[in-house]
């Protein structure tokens, strides 16, 4: 996944970089269901790779991107104190993650719990009583992106 | 069961290729698409947190974060498109109308 993930960013060609994103996204989804998140991948699965990187081909395909047009051009400054900035990133957060130990009060939902109920029921049934005010703004969210992109299509703005 | 340090250490690697992505590349889509790595290593981070804690909080902000995640990636790619339609280039170099 790693490698992929590398990869999108490596390539030329956009439409490389894209499917090695699909790539990434279905090794997402395959980590995510064995970290007990059967509804996350699914959903991952269904949004990300089947409806947003199938918008993003579109565009790429619909706007004809040329092959070469995301070659450097002697910008190789800038490139190597940004992989120095992204390795000192990294470095810095992984050092912060590996050092402390990460105890907490745990939850009820532990994975036996979880499995003999079933993962979506679970996640169903907190959406619509605790966090039923985010999914309903979720869902005047969307309405205001679904506006955003028909008038951002329009001929005369 | 796996460390959880292990899946953050996945999640900020791929944060920090994705970071690398928005900089190197000069491509707007792809730029883009970078940005949808990053928001997707925090996804990993917050469903192993989920597992380690017991707690499904993480996985109902996972569905919260990819609903936004989409509804910014149709407006954004709209922003892309009517910027081609105008400059006839996505290559960020040269969108450089508000330079002094």
């Amino acid at each position: 996944m790693i490698l992929s993930a590398l990869m999108v960013i490596l390539r030329k060609n956009p439409v490389h970089s894209a499917l090695f994103l699909v790539v990434t996204f279905f090794c997402l989804a395959g980590l995510y269901l064995l970290l007990n998140a059967e509804f996350i991948a699914a959903i991952q699965v269904i949004v990300y790779a089947g409806a947003i990187m199938v918008l993003f081909l579109f565009v790429i395909m619909l706007l004809n991107v040329e092959k070469e047009v995301a070659a450097p051009s002697g910008h190789g400054f800038q490139k190597f104190w940004a992989l120095v900035l992204c390795v000192v990133v990294a470095v810095s957060l992984i050092s912060i993650m590996t050092i402390n130990v990460f105890t907490g009060e745990k939850g009820i939902y532990s994975p036996e719990m979880v499995n003999e109920v079933g993962n979506s029921e679970i996640i169903g049934r907190l959406l619509f009583t605790d966090f039923l005010l985010p999914f309903e703004i979720t869902s005047i969210l969307l309405l205001a992106a679904i506006i955003g992109a028909v008038i951002l299509s329009k001929k005369k703005l | 069961m796996v460390p959880i340090s292990y899946y953050l250490i996945v999640s900020v690697v791929l944060f920090s290729i994705g970071v690398l992505g928005v900089f190197t590349r000069r491509n707007a889509i792809v730029i883009f698409m970078c940005i949808e790595l990053m928001l997707n290593a925090a996804n990993l981070a917050f469903i192993a947190f989920s597992r380690h804690l017991h707690s499904i909080d993480g996985q109902i902000f996972v569905f919260f974060v990819m609903a936004v995640a989409a509804a910014e990636a149709a407006v954004g790619l709209g922003i892309i498109i009517a910027l081609y339609r105008n400059k006839e280039t996505i290559n960020v170099d040269e969108i450089n109308i508000m330079k002094w």
